[in-house]
């Protein structure tokens, strides 16, 4: 049963659409600054571009998956009518409407300062104020989730809170905090420079806030594609899951050391001490926990459904398991990228070793590994999933939908792969162009030229995708019968308080923001003289 | 279960997992703050305190003994993008008149000597900051010191807001227009060398610095020329002494005759 079915599918379409738009985006900044074409001769059109891609891949497109799985989740998993509906619909009208507000000011190219905004330089005060509409339109999202939550609690006290729920607020509350960094970056450090209040800017702070924002908002990404290993791969295989409490505590982890290590990315910056990023690289290892723990259960929860299908022998139920399902199938691949990806993901935090690849393309590899191959894909399989519960209509494309998944794992690999070795070779990332006719440059040649077929791929997958879905709108009607989550081996009858709630671990997660970042932040705050002119983009200088 | 209360260390959860990022948590401070610190060969504490403040990253004065000093004047001159703000009418009036000074050399209509800059339509930071620089000696040369040390202030803001106004003038050999050299274009990054473009105009433009589009190739290769002997050095943070050092002869030419021809 989901009242809310034109909710979820207007958030998820609009997702798909920003993100069909940023895919072409992304491919043509391959390709323009690959050896394939001879430069454009024009940069600013080529930032113009990466800050749009960025932008609407980072912030608009993850965010709403988020928001339509999650109150499809609700619906779902609580059995009852979403709490909230005129809200949630306001939440999407604001990410929408502040998608649109920030991009107008991008391609009129004066706000060029990437996704991740990077102080001193200044866009238009529209393309802040467009990321804010965005961010508050997810935080009602946040407090619906809550609310759905408590309310849900309070009809059904003592009894244990559905797994894909647990999971889902376990998302929503992370998001709520990590958000919190940028959101101050944004109104106390940036707003006043962009409105012309200050000309200078305190960019060390401004960027500490930022990494506050920038590892979690990873996690945020990656929660619906948890959720999705935990929730729906187990029942899809016909399995079940092997342990609903290991489950809650994966997604508990998050929530506690998911936030506090984003100093991780400032490994190269010289205004945070050795010693907190030594803590923070610390914790960062710690949130590798949570990722194996999955793994673990996932591949155990597949090995069930494998000798259930009759597999035997140490490796037979592997052969028993249903590859021609297109679940199985993108869980596969998103454990192959998130195993490639997650193993770069510990050489840059480790202190040492990132220091060989910092702002290199094996950072663009790495991230694009992680959020464009291993959540992406299961964004994919989820809306599979979801869309005949949507539409009431069959998803009949069997084998357009395998193609989709085979050609995104193949792209993904294709362009990946090649960046990372880029990136070891030297290659430093945000650059509009390379000049290859250099000696020492023209062996990057093959590998950049190879990831732009990668893109290809992506791009021909992606279009693949909006058939499948557009097919499934076209399709004859039928009843998709009533959602189900996955099974548990042990179905909960009862769960620990601390299983059951969120109030121990979002406490945790906001002492350890106060111990890792306290004084990094007290430290800037009261240092004076630390202020750079700002660098306003667009204007003449 | 309901009644079963979480925060409380009876509730083995909350134990458990308050002691476990207790734990870690101390024992990161410890081999954040002691154990590396002290594990770095370069470094010596006076003690732990020390050590700790340190890796926290405080600020430390450094002596000044360590301050190398330069024996030659440095620039001093300090801008930012909203010193030339608003254009005003009377600034630019008596820059004008301020101006006829300058006309025996730097001309008129792109008229002026081959070997002195055309000033019609250059940013009004470019010109402010060569007069001061110019005025304080941290550029040196005998035909510009004797005008620039007479100059108040006032009258190189009047200047500058004078010479911004101006519209830029066509360029002396359109008929030359050059496809833009490898080293305008792109730069030599093995060599650290950046775009020439990406500060002075067609890619990007910087704040302080001049276009060079249409300027004379004698002039353009001469400043080249001097910055990278050192002779010229009021470029405040070396970056056009790092660049015209690594420059080749060839890209020198290239760049002076590209820019030249340029409208």
């Amino acid at each position: 049963m989901l009242n809310s079915k034109r909710l979820v599918l207007a958030h998820f379409w609009l997702a798909f659409v920003v993100f069909g738009l940023a895919l072409l985006l992304g491919e043509w900044q391959m390709f323009v600054r690959s050896p394939l074409n001879p430069w454009i001769s024009n940069s600013d059109l080529y930032y113009r571009s990466v800050t749009a891609h960025g932008s609407a891949m980072g912030y608009v497109f993850p965010t709403l998956i988020a928001m339509g799985f999650g109150y499809a989740i609700t619906e779902f998993a609580l059995k009852k009518a979403l709490i909230g509906r005129r809200w949630a619909w306001a939440g999407l009208a604001l990410v929408a409407v502040g998608a649109i507000t920030a991009m107008i000011p991008v391609s009129l190219g004066l706000a060029s300062v990437l996704y991740t905004f990077y102080p001193p330089m200044i866009a238009n005060p529209f393309f802040y104020i467009g990321v804010v509409l965005v961010v508050l339109g997810s935080w009602i999202w946040v407090a619906l989730m809550a609310i759905n939550l408590t309310a849900w609690k309070r009809e059904n006290p003592g009894k244990p809170v559905p797994l894909a729920m647990f999971a889902n607020v376990a998302g929503a509350y992370l998001w709520g905090w990590t958000a919190v960094g940028a959101a101050i970056e944004i109104l106390l450090l940036i707003m006043p420079v962009a409105l012309g209040l200050k000309t200078t800017i305190d960019a060390g702070l401004s960027r500490v806030f930022f990494s506050w924002t920038l590892h979690a908002i990873v996690y945020f990404w990656l929660m619906p594609t948890y959720i999705a290993y935990y929730t729906i791969f187990p029942r899809a295989i016909g399995g079940r899951l092997y342990s609903d409490a290991m489950a809650r505590i994966a997604f508990i982890l998050f929530v506690v050391v998911a936030m506090p290590i984003g100093v991780h990315h400032l490994f190269a910056d010289p205004q945070v001490g050795a010693g907190f990023k030594f803590i923070q690289s610390v914790f960062t290892a710690v949130v590798a926990l949570p990722t194996l723990m999955t793994i673990f259960t996932i591949c155990a929860s597949a090995e069930l459904a494998g000798r259930l299908r009759g597999g035997k022998g140490p490796f037979g139920w592997v052969a028993a398991l249903p590859w021609q399902n297109p679940m199985m199938l993108a869980v596969t691949f998103s454990f192959l990228m998130l195993g490639f990806g997650g193993a770069g993901g510990l050489i840059n935090m480790s202190y040492q070793l990132d220091a060989s690849i910092h702002n290199t393309q094996w950072i663009t590899g790495h991230f694009h590994l992680i959020f464009g191959g291993a959540i992406v894909i299961m964004y994919f399989a989820i809306a599979y999933d979801l869309w005949p519960h949507l539409t009431g209509r069959a998803l009949n494309s069997a084998r357009l939908i395998k193609a989709q998944l085979w050609l995104w794992f193949v792209g993904m690999i294709v362009t990946t792969f090649p960046w990372h070795y880029v990136g070891i070779l030297g290659m430093p990332r945000r650059m509009a162009s390379y000049d290859y006719a250099n000696s020492a440059i023209a062996p990057q040649a093959l590998s950049v030229s190879l990831s732009v077929f990668g893109g290809l791929l992506l791009v021909i997958s992606g279009g693949l995708f909006f058939a499948v879905l557009i097919r499934g709108h076209l399709a004859a009607r039928t009843d998709p019968g009533t959602y189900q989550f996955s099974v548990a081996v042990h179905e909960p009858v009862r769960v620990p308080v601390a299983l059951n709630g969120f109030a121990l671990w979002v406490t945790l997660m906001i002492v350890l923001t106060a111990i890792n970042y306290g004084y990094p932040i007290a430290q800037l705050l009261a240092l004076k003289g630390n202020a750079v002119p700002a660098i306003y983009m667009g204007a003449t200088r | 279960m309901s009644t079963e209360r979480l925060f409380s260390f009876k509730n083995h959860w909350f134990a458990a997992s308050i002691g476990v990022t207790g734990a870690l948590v101390v024992l990161s401070l410890i081999g954040g703050f002691v154990v590396l610190p002290y594990a770095t060969t370069t470094a010596s504490f006076a003690g732990i305190w020390d050590a700790i403040c340190s890796a926290a990253g405080v600020p430390r004065a450094t002596a000044p003994s360590d301050v190398a000093k330069p024996d030659f004047t440095t620039s001093n001159v300090v801008i930012n993008s909203q010193m030339f703000g608003a254009q005003d009418a009377r600034s630019v009036g008596r820059g004008a008149t301020l101006a006829m000074q300058c006309a025996i050399c730097h001309g008129s209509n792109r008229q002026g000597q081959i070997d002195t800059p055309n000033l019609e339509g250059q940013p009004a930071a470019a010109i402010y900051k060569q007069l001061r620089d110019f005025k304080a000696g941290s550029r040196t040369n005998a035909v510009m010191a004797p005008f620039a040390v007479r100059l108040s202030e006032q009258d190189m803001l009047d200047l500058a807001a004078y010479y911004a106004y101006l519209p830029r003038q066509p360029g002396a050999h359109p008929a030359l227009a050059l496809d833009a050299p490898v080293i305008v274009a792109r730069g030599a990054p093995m060599r650290s060398v950046a775009a020439c473009s990406s500060c002075h105009g067609t890619t990007d433009a910087k704040l302080g610095t001049p276009w060079l589009d249409g300027q004379s190739a004698v002039y353009i290769k001469a400043q080249l020329q001097a910055f990278a002997t050192g002779e010229r050095r009021n470029d405040i943070s070396e970056q056009m002494r790092n660049i015209a050092r690594q420059m080749t002869a060839l890209e020198i030419d290239a760049a002076a005759r590209y820019y030249a021809g340029r409208p």
